[in-house]
């Protein structure tokens, strides 16, 4: 049995579809990732398994428990966190975990076993007097972990947990997760941070509501097998942006922070045809070189397939849909 | 239960830690009992009056006395014959002048009908219409009087057909203190508790501490019951301070019995602190959900319920309107037993309507909040 299961699930708000159709299966110690831009519907999907929010249509189920028919059972089940640490900023560090606690119905032994438990986890040893409004970003965010799985939920929700985190606080905390997946609880994460993919078992990607692609990130990454990605340096990005868009030889060409990514059929020829264009326009000095696409590569080229198979049927078909797309996908 | 303690020490705990609104939600009352009870006085005492005496005799001079002695009047001025009126009025001097002509004496004593004028500054009409009431009295008195010094003991004895006492019971001296404290608690009480459980819930939704408590395992009702007795208490306290308050400044007592008065302040309060919830599922943001509860519980507390404003001369509509806040059926029962030392056995119908209303309006807020997500 799937930890968590969602079969067809869809969610309209008027005539805006935020979730179309979704069928996953997460497996029981899974870390699972939704990956999409923002409205992408990753949030909405977490929102209608925890009960937050009653589905279109479709069905989700926790530990093979239907959200719609037993709702205070799944809750009993599951933990959830959002982005935006929803604490009580003018109570201290205990007595948040002593109020959600007891609102998990926990007390005496138990409760002073799991707040230990927690605060130890969490790293706020002799930190259970401050005030949680005084504690920094990357703190807060450990101590709404600890509240949401003090009372040792099997599967565990977290919708974009590192938003406004440091990288170091954002590190600490993945080790939390991590360890946690071990002792076999299901984590269902959604970023748009794509490095922290990488620490997902499996990842759904979704794009308007869809999902266009599921699997290992390695199994993901097989979409450019039979092609190469290069990265491109050179003086003037944007007009060598529009070279390459224009160009037969160039599948794909998007912009990467100070760099373009091109997908090409083949390295070598791919590597060469570049530079000469490059030369060709003066846009000197250039660094062509291939390199082993990232989760990155793989969302955006996913993407654009997608949005181009899309407007295939509406629009021109020897346009190249939305190839400048920006990098880190907001 | 304990998951409702929960949430009760959490809003407690949060609470004591803004000294600023739990000061604001037990000092509020005392302080606004202050304020109307001082400011809201239509009692009309000591109101200055001139005085253009143009006899000059010991009638008029004993007449002049009858309302000075009445200490409705202070005697502010003496204005000579032929002295500005209408000057005294205009500057202010006096509120009332009081004018005894010529042979006022000799006219009394040769049985002939005396003549004696009373100007009013009516621009305060409340307060004009006070005076001419109570000069009016001061009038009568002294004919009476007059009349027995002028006729002979037979005559005077057939001549009090009616013996006119007018006694008011429960509050003799017609004080309008003793009749706003109730109404006050009644404002008061509905003010505090309407805003407090209506902002605890809506600022959980605005800051997302309500969607976290979604996902647990707290139910609805016990989130509920835990919001609203930490309110409950406070509004109780706040009602000890204003009967304290009322007791020390305004020698307010509480005639009947205290359990009574308590029993029915704890429904009156169900009502109240349930139009709280009601708002808070309506409402999303701090800034709505307290202007709706100042539109739709105090603004009605005040006008509509007979706190002021005598409901039996509002228009018929407005009447009927009133039937439809708590705070009316509220304070004919507080009057009772705080001014007439009554119990609640009289007041059996406005008790029901009390139950009723508390059981509709937080039925109605229980089904809001409880109801599944959307």
């Amino acid at each position: 049995m799937a930890a968590v299961e969602t079969r067809h699930l869809s969610k309209s708000f008027g005539a805006f579809r935020a979730v179309d159709d979704l069928t996953i299966a997460v497996e029981e110690g899974e870390v699972f990732g939704l990956l999409g831009s923002n409205g992408a519907g990753k949030s909405t999907v977490i929102r209608m398994i925890c009960g937050l929010l009653a589905p279109s249509g479709g069905t989700a189920l926790v530990e093979g428990v239907d959200v719609a028919r037993d709702p205070e059972e799944v809750k009993r089940r599951i933990g959830y966190m959002t982005q935006r640490f929803s604490l009580y900023e003018d109570l201290t560090v205990r007595q948040n975990l002593r109020f959600f606690g007891g609102v998990y119905g926990l007390r005496g032994v138990i409760l002073d076993q799991r707040q230990a438990w927690a605060v130890s986890q969490a790293g706020l040893e002799g930190k259970e007097d401050l005030m949680t409004r005084s504690l920094p970003g990357g703190w807060k965010q450990r101590l709404a972990l600890a509240c949401a799985v003090l009372h040792r939920p099997k599967v565990l929700f977290l919708d974009e947990p590192t938003g406004g985190v440091d990288p170091i606080s954002r590190r600490s905390f993945w080790n939390l997760i991590d360890k946690m997946a071990e002792e076999g609880v299901t984590i269902i994460v959604t970023t748009h941070y794509l490095d922290e993919a990488e620490h997902c078992r499996r990842i759904a990607l979704m794009h308007a509501g869809r999902l266009i692609s599921m699997g290992t990130v390695s199994q993901l990454k097989q979409v450019f097998a039979g092609r190469a990605v290069i990265e491109v340096s050179c003086p003037r990005l944007f007009e060598a942006l529009d070279l390459f868009e224009r160009d037969e030889d160039v599948l794909e060409a998007s912009l990467f922070g100070s760099r373009l990514h091109l997908v090409v059929p083949d390295a070598g020829t791919g590597q060469r045809r570049a530079l000469e264009l490059l030369q060709r326009s003066g846009n000197v000095p250039a660094r062509v070189e291939p390199i082993v696409p990232s989760l990155e590569d793989v969302f955006i080229h996913t993407i654009e397939t997608e949005e181009a198979s899309r407007t295939r049927g509406e629009q021109k078909p020897t346009e190249k849909a939305g190839s400048r797309v920006q990098r880190g996908v907001p | 239960m304990r998951k409702v303690l929960a949430v009760a020490l959490k809003e407690m705990r949060q609470a004591s830690r803004d000294p600023l609104t739990l000061a604001l939600l037990l000092g509020i009352p005392a302080a606004m009992l202050l304020l109307y009870g001082y400011a809201l006085n239509f009692d009309v005492r000591h109101v200055a009056l001139a005085v253009q005496d143009r006899d000059g005799s010991a009638g008029s001079r004993e007449l002049i006395a009858s309302f000075t002695n009445s200490t409705y009047f202070d005697r502010a001025a003496d204005l000579p014959a032929g002295s500005d009126l209408d000057g005294v009025l205009e500057r202010r001097l006096a509120r009332a002048v009081l004018v005894i002509p010529e042979n006022y004496a000799r006219d009394l004593d040769e049985g002939r009908r005396a003549r004696v004028q009373l100007l009013l500054d009516g621009a305060d009409a409340n307060t004009a219409t006070t005076v001419l009431g109570t000069s009016s009295a001061v009038v009568a008195d002294a004919n009476t009087a007059i009349l027995r010094k002028a006729l002979p003991d037979q005559q005077l004895r057939t001549s009090r057909v009616i013996d006119y006492e007018p006694r008011a019971w429960y509050n003799p001296e017609l004080k309008s203190t003793q009749f706003l404290v109730p109404g006050l608690i009644g404002f008061i009480l509905m003010l505090t508790s309407v805003l407090s459980t209506a902002l605890s819930v809506v600022r959980e939704k605005e800051r997302g501490t309500m969607e976290q408590l979604r996902v647990t395992s707290l139910r609805p009702a016990e989130l509920i019951l835990g919001k609203t007795l930490p309110y409950l208490g406070i509004a109780l306290v706040a009602m000890g301070i204003i009967l304290l308050v009322a007791r020390a400044l305004f020698a307010v007592q509480v005639r009947g019995p205290l359990l009574d008065l308590f029993a029915t302040t704890l429904l009156y309060l169900f009502g109240a602190l349930g139009f709280g919830l009601l708002i808070s599922s309506f409402a999303d943001s701090q800034a709505i959900a307290f202007q709706v509860g100042s539109v739709f519980a105090t603004l009605p507390a005040i006008f509509l319920s007979g706190f002021i404003f005598p409901i039996r001369s509002m228009p018929r509509l407005l009447q009927w309107l009133t039937y439809a806040f708590p705070t009316r059926y509220f304070l004919v029962i507080l009057r009772g037993i705080i001014l007439k030392g009554a119990s609640l056995a009289p007041y059996r119908r406005d008790l029901l309507f009390l139950t009723i209303y508390a059981g509709v309006i937080f039925g109605l807020a229980w089904f809001r909040l409880t109801r599944k997500a959307d």
